[in-house]
């Protein structure tokens, strides 16, 4: 079905009985319960759920963002937080591409793409920003190095975004509704752009989303989750073979994924409007 | 090509980008509204002193006579732009405000960022900063003479008060509106807590600290024109003083102006200086338009 994934051998992702409780102020939250949930090296997995139904939550432990109350996360083997240590440290194997993009903008993109192997030490910066304006290239990102992420377009600064975490050879990417903020045409475009990076680059994808056709259309797997507390509700396999453009679409199995999955996801939203969630 | 326009516009130098905002803002009303509003507030008090002699306004100087005493190369009270005098008031008091504008941000802008960045820091040092700050400049002179000894160091420690409040208040609210997700990004990348502070809270706090770096540097004129009226013997607010004394209300006028004058050039020069350091800000209010 896919070769890619068959070579990948970094990046599994165990997630075993995770809970995460918060202290609000209208008394304890559970965001997430008993959750688990293994991601395969080298695959794309969307997590689905309406807004505000814990899948950040569950990003945040992998990242090292939050502690978790129960369970444990693994990755390749290793733990990250469990029993012993809530909370993972945020690294660059794990990277997030966050919600509302967090290119520092008092820096150019390059410096931006940059910026991991310097804070490392791994490299140079003179070095780096050679790997960052190659990998750039790659990117179809020619003409904009020097610019601040502010003079760029959204489409490109999450193009440049997505650079700056591939350049640090993460296990993982990280993606929290990576491209909410855009519009449905340069969605359409960030999503073939998306996946011609993915095939280049060896990396498996954690993406968070509350479109059902942007996950059917980019993801291996779709974890389709409840809202609060986030369990995975059912996962579907997308046999779509990879690479895919945007003929897929319209494609008959595409419809029918949809259809097989649309009551699950909007019966979770009709739950998630009705406890009276907050758009997050 | 969308592309080839951002990149030409990455190689913009400072000062094409300053002289291209120029000819944009004569070809704007700005300078002409400015200089509107200069005319109705000095053709008002023309008219209310000199002309109607209105009420109390009577026994104001008016402008007329202010500026034939600025400019009279023999005034009857001594102090115009003729007499050397003039500048030394002027210059005394600019190196005064300069030290303590200095020490302000030099002392202001760590503690601010400490401030911002610590909890711990701020739990224990912030209630006292907030318990000293609303105290007056007057109320610090008697302690200011008694701890510093000299002319000159009773005044800068009082002019620097005020200036380093504002300085150190800003910085910190600037930390505190850094998005949390720039230091969570910069984690992610590999950086240190350090490396944090340096590429992520400084930078991000810039826009803020010079906020406060304007208020400062006004702030640090109107605590100076305080301090020299107690202690000092040459300064603008000396010179106010003095004149005050003497009842010669014309040469107080001629200090007044010449503070704002001096003291808005002196907040110009910090915006300017913000705007250099800050390009990445400046390129994006151009691009919105401002």
């Amino acid at each position: 079905m896919n070769i890619r994934q068959e070579f990948a051998t970094k990046g599994a992702i165990r997630i075993e009985h995770v809970d995460k409780v918060y202290h609000a102020r209208e008394g304890e939250v559970q965001a997430v319960a008993d959750c688990s949930l293994e991601i395969r090296p080298g695959e794309i997995c969307m997590i689905v759920g309406p807004s505000g139904c814990g899948k950040t939550t569950l990003l945040n432990a992998i990242a090292g963002f939050h502690d978790i109350t129960g369970g444990a996360i693994y990755l390749d083997g290793e733990l990250l937080c469990g029993p012993d240590r809530p909370k993972a440290e945020p690294g660059p194997d794990r990277v997030v591409v966050f919600q509302n993009g967090a290119l520092f903008p008092w820096k150019t993109n390059l410096e931006n793409v940059a910026f991991g192997p310097v804070v490392q030490g791994k490299m140079g910066r003179k070095e780096a920003e050679d790997k960052a304006r190659g990998m750039m290239a790659d990117a179809g990102l020619v003409g904009v190095e020097h610019n601040y992420p502010g003079e760029v377009s959204s489409g490109m600064r999450r193009r440049v975004e997505i650079v700056r975490a591939l350049m640090n050879d993460p296990k993982v990417l990280l993606l929290d509704e990576p491209f909410r903020a855009l519009d449905s045409l340069t969605k359409s475009v960030m999503h073939e752009a998306l996946l011609e990076i993915y095939y280049k680059n060896k990396v498996t994808i954690f993406f968070i989303t509350h479109d059902l056709e942007e996950a059917i259309f980019l993801g291996h797997r779709v974890a389709i989750m409840t809202t609060r507390p986030c369990r995975p509700k059912k996962i579907l396999e997308v046999d779509i073979p990879h690479p895919r453009n945007y003929s897929v679409l319209t494609s008959p199995r595409f419809r029918e994924l949809m259809e097989e999955t649309v009551s699950a996801v909007h019966e979770e939203a009709v739950k998630a409007f009705e406890a009276g969630e907050k758009e997050m | 090509m969308a592309n080839a326009r951002l990149s030409s516009a990455g190689e913009i130098g400072a000062w094409t980008m300053f002289t291209y905002r120029f000819s944009k803002w004569l070809k704007s009303p700005t300078p002409y509204l400015m200089l509107v509003g200069f005319g109705i507030f000095f053709g008002a008090w023309f008219l209310l002193s000199e002309v109607f002699k209105f009420w109390r306004f009577a026994s104001l100087p008016g402008p007329r006579e202010v500026l034939l005493e600025w400019f009279n190369p023999n005034p009857t009270y001594g102090m115009s732009l003729y007499t050397p005098d003039y500048y030394i008031h002027i210059w005394s008091s600019m190196r005064r405000v300069l030290f303590a504008f200095l020490i302000a941000t030099g002392l202001g802008v760590p503690f601010g960022l400490f401030l911002g960045w610590s909890k711990n820091f701020r739990d224990f040092t912030f209630p006292v900063f907030e318990t000293l700050r609303p105290i007056p400049v007057l109320a610090w002179v008697p302690l200011a003479i008694v701890m510093f000894k000299g002319d000159e160091t009773p005044v800068i420690f009082l002019t620097t008060l005020a200036s380093f409040y504002a300085t150190a208040l800003n910085t910190m609210l600037g930390v505190q509106s850094i998005d949390e997700s720039y230091p969570r990004a910069a984690a992610c990348l590999g950086a240190s807590r350090w490396q944090i502070f340096r590429h992520i809270i400084v930078p991000g706090a810039l826009p803020f600290i010079f906020t406060g770096l304007q208020i400062s540097v006004g702030v640090a004129w109107f605590s100076l024109v305080a301090a020299e009226m107690v202690s000092g013997e040459y300064g603008l607010g000396y010179l106010i003083l003095a004149s005050y004394v003497n009842v010669q209300y014309v040469v107080i006028i001629i200090g007044m102006i010449s503070v704002g004058v001096v003291g808005y050039a002196s907040s110009a020069l910090v915006r300017l200086a913000g705007d250099y350091l800050m390009q990445w800000r400046v390129r994006e209010l151009a691009l919105g338009g401002r």
